[in-house]
């Protein structure tokens, strides 16, 4: 850093290596096994809805993975609305934001958020606004993976 | 032809009706209310929302109130106020716009980001000094959960913030500028270049501020050719702890040692323990701690001359996704207790 100064302007990389040498880094490895424990237990909660559903209500695997979601949105939904996934979120991070929760806490909290600005500009405009990337690359995906399961998979 | 107030390239005299702080007033939130500067408010919040219809419309109330206390403490009424110079972070600054509407007072709307309270006070000194107003009202506001929704994400989604992220202040806070009364004296202005390093991580404002800090610092030493052991206090906005480090260190490479005297104001609303990460943000971080805390030290004689700059990141959501980097800027304003 000792190249730095305002007065004789230097590289903005040498700035840019001087920031990141005095800012601490976000602590990845404690990050991760949060991320672990938060993911897999969300996922654990939703094999025992799936368990259920199939085994004590007999439903085929099909209508117990349908349940499975429904179920989970619904519980993310709920914990949404009463404040407490963002507190799931901020101590899981990626383990709350990836399982199908996260989805449903993606479109709750902006339909929470823009109901102030009425319900076609504010909810029905901002709903998607955090999810929506999100369905455009994954039906596209779906589209791509299923033609060329269709063309050369079958 | 010479102008006679300029010195150097960015800084103003204030050698003809020096404006004087006559009246402040700071209002803040519920998480502000329970940091270590508590005691310094005038008002605080109970909640976000303040009975009001949204965070909008509580931010535009805290205005409001701000700038009637000030005239309150003041024993003025709008129709004696000159000029209203506001700012805020929002889209169109509504706060202080719709504020203005309901004062009735002139106004000019200006967009510094946090910047805003040293900016609106410079431009207000400059009236007031030139001879142009008796009275200037200048007040700028932020409230965390506008400024998230604006810049970031709605609030009930479940994100980490990295420990270089800040956290936006709820509050408003302001000052009444006068050519007659008692109070602390306007000395200097000097103007803030727009600084630009390349920093692009919209989680650390602090490292894209802190060069155009550390720039408007070294330029009002050289205009005035004051240094850092001529101020009782050097006083930052919102670079929160890594831009201070940073400012300290930037300005150590041009022969100015400032760490000894040298707070910001980010750091200074919040508790190590409140979870704001890297400190405090917003236009009301500088606007509270100046209003609250920092003219109740004046009066009370514990500082005699400060410098204060407001630090603004100039970008905005559509900039930072078109990929460029964010500017900094930073307004210095030098105020002297005099008699």
């Amino acid at each position: 850093m000792d190249s730095i100064s305002v007065k004789d302007k230097k590289t903005n990389k040498d700035y840019g290596d001087y920031v990141n040498s005095i800012s601490p880094p976000s602590n990845i490895v404690i990050n991760c096994i949060k991320a672990f424990l938060t993911g897999g237990l969300i996922c654990t909660i939703g094999q025992v809805i799936s368990n259920i559903s199939k085994n004590i209500y007999n439903m085929n695997k099909e209508d117990a993975a349908t349940i499975t979601s429904i179920t989970l949105i619904f519980i993310a939904a709920v914990l949404t609305g009463l404040g407490l996934y963002k507190k799931i979120g901020k101590w899981g991070g990626a383990g709350a934001f990836v399982p199908i929760t996260g989805f449903s806490n993606s479109i709750v909290s902006p339909a929470m958020e823009f109901k102030k600005e009425g319900y076609v500009l504010g909810v029905g405009a901002k709903l998607f606004s955090i999810a929506g990337p999100v369905l455009v690359y994954g039906i596209s995906t779906s589209v791509v993976i299923g033609l060329i399961d269709y063309f050369f998979v079958r | 032809m010479k102008a006679k107030s300029r010195l150097g390239g960015q800084t103003i005299a204030m050698n003809q009706n020096p404006p004087k702080i006559t009246s402040r007033a700071s209002i803040v939130g519920k998480k502000e209310g329970e940091g270590p500067l508590a005691g310094y408010f005038d008002k605080i919040l109970e909640d976000d929302l303040w009975g009001e219809k949204s965070w909008e419309k509580a931010e535009r109330r805290m205005y409001i109130e701000t700038a009637e206390l000030i005239l309150k403490k003041a024993q003025k009424e709008p129709h004696d106020i000159n000029y209203l110079f506001g700012g805020d972070l929002l889209d169109q600054i509504i706060t202080p716009t719709f504020a203005a509407k309901s004062l009735g007072i002139p106004y000019y709307g200006l967009y510094g980001a946090c910047s805003s309270m040293t900016q609106t006070m410079s431009l207000g000194a400059v009236m007031v000094d030139g001879g142009y107003a008796d009275h200037v009202l200048c007040v700028t506001s932020s409230h965390f959960c506008t400024a998230e929704r604006q810049f970031r994400f709605p609030l009930e989604m479940g994100v980490q913030r990295p420990p270089t992220a800040q956290w936006t202040i709820t509050g408003s806070g302001g000052v009444l500028l006068s050519s007659e009364g008692v109070g602390p004296v306007i000395t200097h202005v000097t103007t803030g270049r727009v600084i630009d390093f390349g920093v692009k991580d919209a989680n650390h404002m602090g490292a894209a501020m802190a060069p155009a800090a550390a720039d408007t610092f070294r330029a009002h030493f050289e205009d005035t050719g004051r240094g850092p052991v001529d101020y009782d206090l050097i006083v930052s906005g919102d670079l929160g702890k890594y831009g201070r480090q940073i400012t300290i260190d930037l300005l150590k490479k041009d022969g100015y040692d400032i760490e000894s005297r040298f707070i910001d104001c980010g750091c200074e609303i919040f508790s190590e323990d409140q979870d704001v990460h890297a400190g405090a943000s917003g236009c009301a971080s500088s606007a509270t701690v100046l209003a609250g805390y920092l003219l109740k030290k004046m009066e009370d004689g514990e500082f005699n001359r400060i410098l204060i700059a407001s630090t603004g990141a100039m970008h905005s959501t559509i900039s930072v996704q078109q990929g460029d980097s964010i500017p900094g800027i930073a307004h210095a304003v030098s105020i002297e207790k005099r008699g």
